[in-house]
Formats: structure tokens, sequence, C-alpha cells
């Protein structure tokens, strides 16, 4: 445990800092989903009244491809000058560097969130929600970016062995967190736009959860398989 | 200290290491040479716990390398081709990560001191993204020795530093030896190995061909040893 | 060194093999004249319908070569041992073959009985979520480095893989369900409503097409340490070359 948490911290904090230093991952992914609600624009008409009915859907698309671009990043950067292998001859457990690194990941996403999601509802002239029905909604969007980076974080690692690793992650990782889209886009849907079933709404809940466990327990097993040189 | 035993290693269809029996003592300094591919930085990455044997036994004091057991991570320093700094980090900020990583308890007082002890005074709160290849090996070897390491692992240390570099760091590498820290350095560079090792292993096709004791020796005395062999076969 | 010659050898193709290529031939026959003669045409859905046959039998071996793939990922990640990482790669491909069946029958059967090409059914789209993840899975396994390392990435991602298939057909049959309850997949369910010949026909071409998978896997396995020879040769050859 020793050999878990804190140096798990220690990445998950450096990353961080980097970032702070560099604003690089946070500056490409915040630009990256303004031009795609932009898009959204044009492929969808925003004054049409119907278009409501396709924020949830937006929501995560702009979550997706842009966490795709911090993924890449994530493990890139640290091939540079082969950072990875000095993590790896400290004392350090393989999985903390997953642990670290799927935090850090975790935040920049979020705060891509923060600042996007309000955005495409202002730009789409969407009807806020209050109350219970934003705590829901905090509810989702956290576990569905914690399944997505989860699986991300694994498969990012993975990917950084090839070439042309930016290629490689997407195709990866798209079909593995299909069941975690489907939920959360059928979630958001329901707490946004129907208002109504929300027990169907915490069914949706519950199978994010699950995914998010399972797979966080498997990246977490996996991830020295994934590490060695 | 150190012993390896019988360790093979097979990358893709190539056998690079076949059966390597070495045993270093504490507070030796052991130089491993060979030509390119005869397995020289496997092995090294190897102890250093990088790389997995495919057969053979790695013991530290005796005790066989355990992938779980941290203690001995602790005890190793490894210096690889690369240096593992961040380029955003000043030369403080990368030693107080990597000090967190070792989980030093108040490293503050060592950071300074190593950073005064290569040299870097001046530049310890600037970004290493500017400093040259012979200020960040500088850096890069205070990394190594930041956990107080009884051995030290370091693969061609000397590449591409000038001469003024070569002399800081070779200066530093026998503060170490004196202190009694185990020095096994895999290189090229005949004129350090003089200065700074007792004992050559040569390694040849994933062997050892030859193991000599080398103080006191002249340059050209190893360069024969290594020339000879790789006449002989 | 002694390790891996034995494990490569026997390069020739097993009796094994030859045996169940003689069974395999008579078995294929048997199952066409099974399908297309002795059994009844379908009232409703007509000649179309024995196609189903070799939907349901393809996608049921499909699923057997990914569990297969998953199975000896996990032994390759424990053992080390080469073979095991050959039979993954080897049943993976396979795999996408079957799926690629699946997803080319499944159309033609959807376009007659519910007159129209796809519909986002939840077998239907989790089977093409599949062929995507193998696809992907292949994809690894045919990046350039050297086969230890690929071996390992490939296992660690053909367990993830598994490991989601069943998440990924709940998740979509509960959306399905969820957005138009209808029960218009029911009528392609195995057992349930067909006549007796009918679903002895299913389950003789589910096994015929089973023992095709092991004869294409023995002769992928067999290409795939043909290859490793002949890589080995020339390398032996290359060394002499340059000493």
């Amino acid at each position: 445990m020793k050999h878990l948490f804190a140096p798990a911290m220690a990445i998950a904090r450096k990353d961080l800092y980097a970032e702070w230093k560099t604003k690089q991952t946070i500056t490409t992914m915040l630009i990256f989903s303004g031009l795609v609600i932009v898009t959204f624009s044009f492929a969808f008409d925003p004054s049409n009244q119907a278009v409501s009915a396709l924020v949830p859907g937006m929501i995560w698309v702009i979550t997706i491809f842009s966490g795709i671009l911090g993924l890449n990043r994530s493990f890139t950067q640290e091939k540079q000058n082969d950072h990875l292998h000095g993590l790896m001859v400290a004392p350090v457990d393989p999985s903390a560097i997953y642990l670290g690194k799927c935090l850090a990941n975790l935040i920049f996403v979020l705060l891509v969130q923060i600042i996007s999601v309000p955005l495409l509802f202002l730009l789409f002239d969407f009807q806020v929600i209050s109350g219970v029905g934003l705590i829901y909604f905090v509810m989702i969007v956290f576990l569905g970016t914690f399944g997505f980076i989860a699986v991300g974080t694994l498969l990012a690692a993975l990917a950084t062995h090839s070439k042309s690793s930016e290629m490689l992650l997407p195709i990866l990782l798209f079909p593995l967190v299909t069941p975690v889209v489907i939920a959360a886009v059928q979630a958001t849907r329901i707490v946004l736009v129907d208002q109504e079933g929300v027990s169907a709404a915490l069914s949706w809940m519950q199978l994010m959860a699950a995914y998010d466990v399972i797979f966080f327990v498997v990246g977490f097993l996996l991830f020295e398989h994934v590490l060695e040189v | 200290m150190i012993e390896t035993i019988g360790i093979t290693k097979t990358i893709g269809e190539k056998m690079i290491l076949r059966g390597v029996n070495l045993r270093i003592n504490q507070g030796e300094s052991v130089a491993i040479l060979g030509t390119n591919g005869a397995g020289k930085s496997t092995w090294l990455k190897i102890v250093a716990g990088l790389l997995k044997q495919s057969n053979g036994d790695v013991l530290l004091d005796g005790v066989p390398r355990k992938k779980d057991d941290y203690s001995q991570q602790q005890r190793l320093g490894y210096l690889g081709h690369q240096s593992f700094l961040y380029e955003a980090f000043s030369p403080v900020e990368n030693l107080q990560f990597f000090a967190k990583l070792y989980q030093l308890k108040s490293p503050d007082k060592r950071i300074h001191q190593l950073i005064d002890d290569v040299g870097l005074s001046f530049f310890k709160h600037e970004p290493i993204r500017s400093f040259s290849r012979g200020m960040i090996q500088r850096l890069a070897i205070a990394r190594a020795i930041l956990h107080e390491p009884d051995v030290l692992l370091l693969d061609e240390p000397h590449t591409g530093l000038d001469q003024q570099a070569v002399s800081l760091f070779n200066r530093l590498l026998l503060d170490l030896k004196a202190e009694g820290v185990t020095i096994i350095m895999v290189t090229h560079d005949f004129p350090q190995i003089n200065a700074i090792c007792d004992r050559a292993v040569i390694l040849r096709k994933g062997k050892i061909a030859e193991d000599e004791c080398i103080r006191g020796r002249p340059v050209s005395w190893i360069h024969s040893l290594y020339e000879g062999e790789a006449l002989s076969s | 060194m002694t390790n891996e010659q034995s494990e490569l050898t026997g390069i020739v193709p097993s009796k094994l093999h030859k045996v169940l290529l003689a069974i395999a031939v008579p078995m294929t026959l048997v199952a066409m004249y099974l399908v297309f003669i002795w059994t009844p045409i379908e009232r409703m859905m007509g000649p179309v319908q024995k196609i189903f046959y070799f939907h349901v039998a393809s996608a049921w071996n499909a699923f057997f070569a990914f569990f297969i793939v998953f199975v000896f990922s996990l032994l390759y990640l424990f053992t080390k041992k080469r073979s095991y990482d050959l039979i993954a790669g080897v049943s993976g491909e396979i795999g996408v073959i079957f799926t690629a069946i699946v997803l080319t029958t499944g159309p033609i059967w959807a376009r007659s009985a519910w007159n129209t090409w796809w519909t986002w059914e939840p077998r239907l789209t989790t089977t093409l979520i599949l062929l995507f993840m193998y696809i992907a899975y292949i994809m690894i396994r045919n990046l350039d480095m050297e086969w230890q390392k690929r071996a390992r990435l490939a296992a660690v991602f053909g367990i993830i893989g598994f490991a989601n298939v069943p998440i990924v057909y709940m998740s979509i049959r509960w959306w399905e369900s969820n957005l138009h309850p209808v029960v218009m997949s029911e009528g392609e369910s195995a057992g349930g409503g067909l006549e007796p010949s009918m679903l002895f026909t299913l389950i003789f071409s589910v096994f015929t097409l089973m023992l095709i998978y092991f004869i294409l896997l023995q002769k992928g396995l067999y290409v795939e340490k043909l290859k490793l020879q002949v890589k080995k040769m020339k390398a032996k050859e290359q060394e002499k070359m340059i000493s």
C-alpha cells in the first residue's frame, strides 16, 4: 500500500503541475470542444426546438473526442525522455502509475466539461435544469467520464507502444466504451429532457457504476503487463 | 552483493543473453564492455528491473529479485540513455518529484546539496528545457543518486559530454566510489573506464568472454583485451 | 533455445488434423442436405429462412472463437508460452471471419423478414461492435515490435475485450427496449418456436461449423509455425553471411 497511493498522488500532482505550467493539453482540449460545438451548430439548426433532444448526445461526443486528445498526450509525453522507465525503476507499484494517470486524466476531462457543457447549453439555448435534476446530472457526468477514463488510460498506455499511437487509440477505445456511452447518453437524456423516468436513469447509473468498477479493477490488475519494456 | 545466475533473455527471435553468470561485490566498480548488440544494456536493464529475464535469477545480497519487493528497488540507482527528467520542470522540481516517488523524508536539504554538487546552483529554478546535454546529464546523475542507492547502474553515461563535463562527472563517481557505492557501468569509453573502474567484464554474443581486474593497467591494455577478444573468434 | 525448438517441432500437419478433415467433409455435406432438402420450408418466410442455419451457427462459433481468445490470452499472461499466443491470435482471426459471415447473412435475412437491411437490434449491434473490437485486436497483433511485447499487449486487449461483451449486450438490449419495446427480434431466437427437425438441423450445423473452426485453427497454427521456422532459418543464414 505504501508503494501505491503516495506515488500515485505524486504522479497525478506532477501531471497537473506540468499542465499548470504549460497549459497545452487543456487549452487544446477546450478549443477542440469549442470547434465541435460550432460544427454541431452547422449540422443541426440551433433555432429549431427539436434540437434540444440532441443536446445530451452532444455532451458525450464533446467529452469523448476531447478526452481522446488528453489521453493521447498522457502517455506520449512520458515517452520523450523515457520517463516511464524512470517511474518503473523507482520503488513504485505499476498500478500506482495507472492510478495516478487515471486521476490526472479524470481531472483534465472534468475541467474541460465544466467549461464546455455550460457553453453548449448557452449556445444551443438549452433550458437549464435545477435542484435534484442537477445533482443527478453531475453524478451521471462523473460516472460516465470515470468509466471512459478508466478504460482509456489503460488503452492509452497500450497504444503508446505503437509508433502511430494517436491513430490506434480511438480504434481500440471506441468499441470498448460503447456500454458507457449508451448508458451515459440515455441517463443524460432522461434527466435533461424527459425528467420523468428518474428510476430508469437510476438503473442506467447502476450500469455505469458496474462498468466503472469492473474496468477500473481490470485496468488496475493488467496495467503492469502493458507497461513492461 | 549483486549476482546474476544463468540469465538468458530472448527478444523477438534473437537470443540476446545466453546465460550470464556474474558476481559483483560491495564497493566494486565494474565496467561492462562489448560490441553493439552484445547484450550489455539488456543485462543492465534486467538488473535494474526494467526488463524481465527469460530464465535465471538476479540476486541482491543473496535474495532473489521479486516483483513486488520494493525495498530492493530502493537500493538501486539507474541512469539510462535518457535522463528521465521532465522538461517543463526546474532541477529542484524534478528532484522533488523523484524524492516523492522514492518517499524520502524531508528531501529538500539533500536536493539543494546535490544540485550544488553537480554545479547547477545558478540554474536551480530554470526549466531544464534550455539545458545543454552536459547539464542534463549532471542533473540526471543527481536524480539517480538522490535516494542514496547502494548500487549505481549507468548505461553509457559519458556519451555526448564535453571534456569539462566528463571530468566533473568522473569526480562525482569517484566520490561515490569512495563512499562505498557499487558502480556498474556499461560503456564504450576506454579512458573513462581507466579512470573509474577496477574490473572489466567483456560480453560477447550474450556471454561473458573476459572478466579481468584492470586496476593500474594502461588504456591500451584494456583496448587489446577488448580487441583481442574481438579478433580471436 | 531447446525449449522453443521443442515447441515448434511437428511442423507437418498432425494426424489429428487429417482425421478431423476426413470427418468434416462428409459432415458438411450432410449439413447441406439437412439444411436444403431435409428440413421443411418455413411457412412465413419461405426459403430465405434457410440462411438462418448458417447465420446462427456462425454467431455461436464466433463467440466461441472469442472465448478461446480470452482463455488463451489469460494463459499467455501467466505462462508466457508462445504457442498460447499463436492460438489466441489465430482464433481471433477466425472469429472475425465468422462475425463477418453473421453480419452479411443477418441483413440478407432481415431484408426479407423485416423488410429492412439493418435494425439496431441488440444481437446485431453487439456483433457489429464485436467485429470492430476484434479488428482492433488484429491491429494490435500487427504492430511492428518483438513478439513477446506484442503478445502481451494483445493478451491484455483480448481479456478486456471479452469482459466487455456481456456488458455491451446488456446495455444495447436495455437501450433498445427503452426506445421501442417491440419484440420483433423474438422470431430469431433459437429453440422456442422451432420445429424439431429444424432444431436438429440447427444444432447439427453448429457442430459442423465448430469442427471447421478447429480445422481452421489447426491450419492457422500450422501456417504461423511455418512462418516462424522460415524466419528462423533466414536469421541463421544472415548470421552466417555476416560472420
